[in-house]
This record gives structure tokens, C-alpha cells and sequence, in this order.
């Protein structure tokens, strides 16, 4: 795909998620719409996949360790074709085989049970491990969160990743700056970041999370380090693409009004290919 | 009575297994030489992962490895292995039904030097808890053996508690151990006396003193602590006396919380011995301990007699 085709496919993501969560119910666009050009360009351009065949051994693997934004993920798992489109409009309802939280045994293409902040990044490096014992190419992908950075244990996993050499695991940061409550700097800051991944031992490269030709060009050039992990930290807008939503904590996990939601409708129909 | 190690024969079986399947991979928090890894990390260096003093990393770690279609094997001491990452058990193995074996070992009282932090009181309870988990908790090293073995065959989270110290062979060498049977050990008709782990062979002697005054006592090994079947334990209740738990762990959510529960509305008297809702502490023996906390045979025949 070209640059602008997979922008489109962002846009396009940022709308199934708006009409997933609809308006008058609460939802995770803050984090899901700062991660969506990430996830256009692993989806659309960088993974191997197969939507027919999930299971696929060689597959590359993306686990959202930011579980509460996994309807970036589900929105771009039902424009692959993993499950039937209608399944998109059943979000979070009684039965569904979208949980609010990623379950992988619901859910064609969600790899590991992620939603507990911290634990994503240890899961990502143990299939690493494993891929490199059965001495595959497959690539592990893991968003975290920079709220996230506050729990001890994706320091443990830095730690793990590190000394493992598991250069194929790349993680991306989704560094929005604001966490439910806040930015990040006021209510708990995580800061800095890019050092702390370099003194474990991590090659970091930092870019602008919404410029899809640089998110291409380094998921392309990253791949080429070797004998240490790697991770993206990428500078988002928290709610980026829903005006009212950006850098508004309160679309951490907030509810559109009907106008709201019609507004976003417009704003990103305009955009996008739908 | 021949004694064994029960960690010294899950690390053996470790080996074996390693040899038999190349899925296995073992993880350890920096306690493999306590926990009897160590031998399988010598013999299988690329399927041993030393994860650092990071338990919860640790287990998440290990169900990523089992989702390559890999069975892990986490070791710490049970305390550890339970209580600190309880979360990612729950969480990232438990919810999805990973294939990730948790070994809970220096479980109990059995780390007697170390005091209250390392002693798990609450172990079984926290794993019963959790919905998809599978509790074993072997007699004796030849039960453990076979335990692991099961555990093995049978795809999903399971949870097995060892004991540090040296115990009596107890389960019958021929007997195969299936995931969920209560094995009854010696059969009587007044009072039956269901045991786990280590209190097994405390009950046997309680059985063989009660005998001696005229009170037919059966002893039933509970080595599966979940999944229970409810019929199982009330069959060997029925038409007895009473019936008395004994465990080496808190009678909260462990043995006494089975058995009360599978027997409601039988009408069967049911005495709990076990350590009543307090921590443990240290003691330069690991028998102070049990007879500290009312953890013997003596004690046993006294509540027995009682009923």
C-alpha cells in the first residue's frame, strides 16, 4: 500500500471505532485513536498474517499491552476480514466475541489475554522466546502505553528482553502524555522515557506517531538490529482525529453525545474510504 | 518407612520429561537449586529460562512461551509462586487456559527456618479461587512424580504443591494418579479421615493408633484439591460417625473447605484440623512447627475420639 492508502486505512480505523462504541456508551478512543496509524501500518503493511488462517505458525504477532485500546485492534481485525464485519456492532455486549479487554480465545486474531496494564510486554517477550527456540522469523509486536510505564513489572520484561536478546520483539510506545486521570507529567510521570529503555538495554528510536511515512520507514529499518529488542517511542495526540477527543483525558474512556458522535462520523467519512 | 524428597523427584521427572518431550521449557526465579530445576537446566540449558528475582514477569513470561505451543513449567517457593503474581496467573494464564504448570514448592510449613514470608498458609485457597486452575497436591515423592506426569498430559493451568523436607513413600507404586480421584489408602467403617499432602502420613498413624482402640478408621489421600466431584467425597463419608480434615495449610479455601462443602446438608459430623486463619512463623525444626500448629497424629486420634 502507498502512504496514503494506509492513512486512509488509519481513518478508517478511527471510524469503525467511532460506530463500534457509538454514541451514549463509554469507550476507549483516547488511546485507541493516538495508536491507529501504528496499527494501519503493522496491519496494512509490515505483519505477515493470513485473516483465514489466525493460527498460522509463521504469522508476526501484535499484542496490545495497552489492553483498554484493543478496539484499534478489533477495528482493524474486522477490516482484514478475521471475523464477520456485523461482529463489529456486537462490541462489549452480552456474549459478544469482543470483550471489553483482548481474550484470545474469543476473539480470531487476538493473541494472549491482555487488560491488566503491565503484563502485555512480559507475554510479547516470552512468544519471542519461544519463536526463537522453534527458530522462526515471525516478529512479535507489542504496544504499551506510557501510563503503563508506571508498573514495575515492563521493567521486569525490559530487564527479561534484554538479556534474552530478543531482537525480535519490537515494542511501540504510545506515548499520548496523558494517562485516565491527567497528563502524565502532573499525576504520575514516567518521564524520562527514552533513556530509561536505553540504560535496559533496548535500541530507541522516537518518531511522530501520526506521520504514517515515518512509522513505515523506521517498522522497515528496525527490523535490521539485531542481538538487542528495539522500541518505537511514538509521539501521539490522545483522541487524534475526533477534534473534541484530542487531548482530552476525559476520552480516556468516555461517551460521545449523539452530536459528538455524528461530528466524528463526518470529520473522518471525509478522510477515510468509507 | 523408605523417606523421599519431593522436590528431589519433581526435578528428576523434570529431566525425564524434558528428554521425552521437547515442548518443556522451565522457568525459575533465581531459587532453581531449592526447587531441584537445576538439573534440568544442566542437562536442557536452551529450554531453561533464568527470569531474575521477578516472579511476575516470570509467569507471563512463561505463558507467553506457551502460546509457541510450549508447555512451561514456573518454579519458585509456593509463596511466591501464588501469592506475588496472582494477577498475571489469573490474568494472562488462567482466563485464556494457557498450558502453564505453576510449582508451588517449600510449600506449608516447610520452610521452618524462614518465618512467616516464607511459608504459604494460603496457597491452595488462592489457586482454588481462580476458575480454569487445576490443584494438585502430591503425598509423597512418588506421587509427585506421577502428578507431574499428569499435569503433563492434561492441557491447561495446574497448580502443585511440594514440601521441602524429606516424607514416607505413601502412594502406591502400581496405582496410576488421575486428576480428581481421592484415594483411599486403608479402608474402616467408623470415622474417615481425608488428608492432604504431608499430613497423609500423620493420618496413617492416627489410623493405625485408633485401631488399636477399637475405632475402624479409613484415610483418604485428597491430592486433587480442584477439580473436586462432590459424590466422590460424600460416598466415602456416608454411614461413617464423622469425618475429620486434616491439612498443613489454612483451613480456609484448602482441604476443609472441600470437604464441608461437597458433605452440606449430609448430615455427617466434620472436625477441620488445620492452621485456624494466622501466619506461620519460624522454628529451628519442621516437626515444632506441625506439632506447634496441632499438625499430628496425636492430635488427630484426640479430635477422633471426640466425635
Amino acid at each position: 500500500m502507498t502512504i496514503q492508502q494506509l492513512e486512509r486505512k488509519a481513518q478508517e480505523i478511527r471510524l469503525t471505532i467511532v460506530k463500534m462504541v457509538g454514541p451514549g456508551k463509554a469507550g476507549h478512543f483516547g488511546g485507541s485513536c493516538s495508536i491507529a496509524d501504528v496499527v494501519a501500518a503493522l496491519y496494512f503493511h509490515k505483519m505477515r498474517h493470513d485473516p483465514k488462517n489466525p493460527k498460522w505458525p509463521e504469522r508476526d504477532r501484535l499484542i496490545f499491552s495497552k489492553g483498554h485500546a484493543a478496539i484499534a485492534q478489533y477495528a482493524a481485525l474486522g477490516i482484514c476480514g478475521y471475523f464477520p464485519e456485523k461482529e463489529l456492532w456486537n462490541l462489549k455486549e452480552l456474549g459478544s466475541i469482543l470483550q471489553g479487554h483482548p481474550d484470545m480465545n474469543k476473539t480470531p486474531g487476538i493473541e494472549a489475554n491482555t487488560g491488566s496494564l503491565g503484563q502485555g510486554l512480559s507475554i510479547s517477550c516470552g512468544i519471542a522466546a519461544g519463536l526463537k527456540l522453534d527458530k522462526s522469523s515471525a516478529r512479535v509486536y507489542c504496544i504499551v502505553g506510557d501510563g503503563e510505564l508506571a508498573e514495575g513489572q515492563i521493567w521486569e520484561a525490559a530487564m527479561a528482553a534484554s538479556y534474552y536478546k530478543l531482537d525480535n520483539l519490537l515494542a511501540i510506545l504510545d506515548h499520548n502524555k496523558l494517562q485516565a486521570t491527567g497528563p502524565i507529567a502532573d499525576r504520575f510521570d514516567t518521564r524520562p522515557i527514552r533513556e530509561k529503555w536505553e540504560a535496559f538495554g533496548w535500541h530507541t528510536v522516537e518518531i511522530d506517531g501520526h506521520n504514517m511515512k515515518e512509522i513505515v520507514e523506521t517498522l522497515d529499518s528496525i527490523e535490521k538490529v539485531k542481538g538487542k529488542p528495539s522500541i518505537i517511542i511514538a509521539h501521539t495526540v490522545k483522541g487524534k482525529g475526533i477534534p473534541f477527543a484530542e487531548n482530552n483525558a476525559a476520552f480516556h474512556n468516555g461517551a460521545m453525545t449523539q452530536e459528538q458522535f455524528e461530528t466524528a462520523c463526518g470529520i473522518l467519512s471525509e478522510q477515510g474510504v468509507m | 518407612m523408605k523417606m523421599q524428597n519431593q522436590r528431589t523427584a519433581y526435578g528428576k521427572t523434570l529431566v525425564e520429561l524434558g528428554r521425552e518431550n521437547e515442548r518443556i521449557v522451565v522457568l525459575d526465579a533465581d531459587l532453581s537449586k531449592s526447587t531441584m530445576t537445576c538439573l534440568f537446566e544442566q542437562e536442557f540449558p536452551d529450554r531453561y529460562f533464568e527470569m531474575g528475582i521477578a516472579e511476575a514477569d516470570m509467569i507471563s513470561f512463561a505463558a507467553g512461551l506457551s502460546l509457541t505451543d510450549r508447555i512451561a513449567f514456573v518454579n519458585s517457593f509456593a509463596v511466591f509462586s501464588t501469592g506475588r503474581p496472582y494477577d498475571q496467573i489469573r490474568q494472562g494464564v488462567a482466563i485464556g487456559k494457557l498450558n502453564v504448570k505453576i510449582i508451588g514448592s517449600s510449600a506449608g510449613l516447610s520452610d521452618f527456618g524462614d518465618g512467616a514470608t516464607h511459608q504459604s498458609v494460603e496457597d491452595v485457597a488462592i489457586m482454588r479461587a481462580i476458575p480454569n486452575m487445576t490443584v494438585l497436591v502430591p503425598c509423597d515423592a512418588i506421587e509427585t512424580v506421577k502428578a507431574v506426569r499428569a499435569a503433563v498430559e492434561y492441557n491447561g493451568p495446574v497448580y502443585i504443591r511440594i514440601c521441602r523436607n524429606d516424607v514416607p513413600d505413601i502412594f502406591p507404586e502400581d496405582e496410576e494418579f488421575v486428576i480428581g480421584k481421592p484415594y483411599v489408602l486403608r479402608d474402616g467403617s467408623d470415622i474417615t479421615i481425608f488428608a492432604m499432602g504431608r499430613m497423609v502420613c500423620e493420618a496413617l498413624a492416627a489410623a493405625d493408633r485408633l485401631g488399636e482402640q477399637g475405632i475402624s478408621t479409613r484415610v483418604v489421600n485428597v491430592s486433587t484439591l480442584k477439580p473436586v466431584d462432590d459424590n466422590s467425597i460424600i460416598k466415602l463419608a456416608e454411614g461413617m460417625k464423622g469425618v475429620i480434615t486434616v491439612e498443613e495449610h489454612s483451613i480456609i479455601g484448602g482441604l476443609a473447605s472441600v470437604v464441608t462443602y461437597a458433605l452440606r446438608g449430609k448430615g455427617i459430623p466434620v472436625e477441620t484440623i488445620g492452621i485456624n486463619d494466622e501466619f506461620g512463623q519460624s522454628a529451628n525444626t519442621y516437626d515444632a512447627l506441625l506439632k506447634h500448629y496441632g499438625l499430628t497424629a496425636d492430635n488427630i486420634v484426640e479430635r477422633a475420639k471426640a466425635l
